[in-house]
């Protein structure tokens, strides 16, 4: 089964579902390196939102690499590390 | 000398009125909250009503942040707080951290949003369990969630004792206040209307099963028949008086006095504990029972712990003596979200100098209370008395006094 990259839009729609947008941030702006914490975005957070994308992509994130993920970009790396696998299979 | 602790904000959430100017509007004109359930469908279920807050939309007060990972309990705390800190004209961000604290009580913890993680867990699967079920059901998240959002990093904390809950926390932020910390968020509110909620509350037996919103929850009545369950109550701002004062804030009046008390055990033939806790509440205030200028009475709606706070009353203050009164009748037993409420009520009756209803009730003569029923009554009020009792045995009482 051919699996797109989980792209930074991927990411924002998780983030609001899984844990909504803080007052005062706006994900539209240019964030993609951004530190979580400066969205509003603690580690509780981070947890629930990759385990929203582990059910929706079928696939099982590094807990290790997801916590030491500190912006949207390092953060999608890690998923798309998970997804190439899966791609190739 | 112990410092004096006033109340400069309030912050209601009740089922016959959203805000302080709803809520005492409603019960001066004795407005019941109570009605059917409709947050799930109770035919199946013995008793069918409940004290709901129509009209409450979170997103209409609060971030989509804060939404994924609060039940309605804590949503309503939240915005009651933020209310309650607008009325107190206190910005947390003016305010050192350090400085201002949460202890609230709680009875139950988000149990709506327990439900729904269990579902999750065994209808899906473990994977879709929220990461937020870890703190949002549990008893301490409304302080938790409120010390958060206001930046309140000074002494926290829950109390945990059922009815009585509401006043030991209030009675606890009066002393983290006389320790040093110049404001406290306290009171409380509670509130699990779902299935899985009325369940644990069914397990008591304690439930009243009338259909009549009129009818069902009737303390002091010859008919009393248990009672009905409510959500809501009431977030207090407390501070340091002379905090408060070098600030300008207004005051509602003064934290005067607080007792708490265990009954014996059940069947012992020993006295129970609620007219010690009186005695040791207007003994705190320096208070006598001639200047308390009303009751705010527990009101059990059963006959026995009726009879039981009826007595505590007499023994203390005389046959008839005092004007007794619950306003929980309009908004049924709010758990330790009710004597914050009732403190609130008690301060917006020192405020306009009129004692809030009962209603519904018909007393029994075998109680000798002034019982004021179904019109408010006016009367100046400067000391007032609430009493709260939680299942389990725990007895509270608070003095409330007009600010000096």
């Amino acid at each position: 089964m051919a699996t797109k990259a989980f792209t930074l839009d991927d990411l924002k729609r998780i983030l609001k579902e899984a844990a909504g947008v803080a007052e005062g941030v706006d994900l539209d702006g240019d964030i993609l390196d951004t530190e979580f914490e400066v969205l509003g975005y603690e580690s509780l957070a981070l947890l629930e939102a990759g385990s929203l994308i582990e059910r929706e992509c079928g696939i099982s994130l590094d807990e290790e690499a997801v916590n030491d993920a500190h912006t949207p970009r390092t953060f999608i790396d890690v998923v798309n590390m998970q997804l190439a696998p899966a791609t190739a299979a | 000398m112990t410092a004096s602790v006033v109340v400069t904000g309030l912050g209601v959430a009740s089922p016959n009125g959203l805000g302080v100017k709803d809520y005492w509007s409603a019960t001066l004109g004795g407005k019941n909250g109570i009605g059917r359930i409709t947050r799930f469908d109770p035919s199946s279920y013995p008793a069918r009503l409940a004290g709901e807050i129509p009209g409450f939309v979170a997103e209409d007060h609060l971030p989509s942040r804060i939404l994924p990972q609060t039940d309605r309990v804590t949503r309503l705390a939240l915005v009651a707080t933020d209310w309650a800190l607008k009325d107190a004209g206190a910005d947390p961000a003016q305010m050192s951290e350090f400085d201002m604290g949460v202890i609230t009580a709680s009875a139950a913890g988000g149990f709506e949003f327990g439900q729904g993680e269990l579902q999750s867990l065994w209808g899906r699967g473990s994977q879709y369990v929220s990461a937020y079920q870890s703190f949002a059901w549990f008893y301490a998240v409304n302080s938790g969630q409120i010390s958060i959002r206001n930046g309140m990093k000074g002494p926290a904390g829950v109390v945990v004792s059922e009815g009585a809950g509401g006043l030991d926390a209030v009675a606890h932020a009066r002393r983290q206040i006389r320790k040093g910390t110049s404001l406290i968020v306290t009171g409380a509110v509670d509130a699990s209307i779902c299935p899985w909620g009325w369940v644990a509350q069914l397990s008591t037996g304690k439930l009243s099963t009338s259909d009549e919103p009129a009818r069902a929850y009737l303390p002091f009545d010859r008919d009393c028949r248990g009672y009905v369950p409510g959500e809501g109550g009431a977030i207090l701002i407390t501070e340091d008086a002379d905090a408060a004062r070098a600030r300008g804030a207004r005051s509602y009046g003064e934290i005067a006095g607080h007792g708490s008390t265990m009954d014996p055990r059940p069947g012992s033939g020993r006295e129970p504990g609620l007219r010690k806790a009186i005695e040791l509440a207007l003994a705190d205030a320096g208070a006598d029972p001639g200047d308390i200028d009303v009751v705010f009475a527990d009101g059990a709606g059963d006959p026995e712990p009726d009879r039981t706070e009826a007595e505590a009353i007499t023994a203390v203050f005389g046959a008839r003596a005092v004007p007794v009164t619950v306003p929980k009748t309009m908004t049924g037993r709010l758990y330790s979200g009710a004597a914050p409420l009732d403190l609130a009520a008690a301060f917006l009756a020192i405020r306009d100098g009129v004692i809030p209803p009962t209603v519904h009730v018909d007393p029994c003569p075998d109680h000798l209370l002034d019982l004021v029923l179904d019109q408010p009554r006016p009367a100046p009020v400067r000391s007032a008395l609430v009493l709260a009792r939680g299942s389990g045995g725990f007895n509270s009482a608070m003095v409330v006094r007009a600010a000096r």
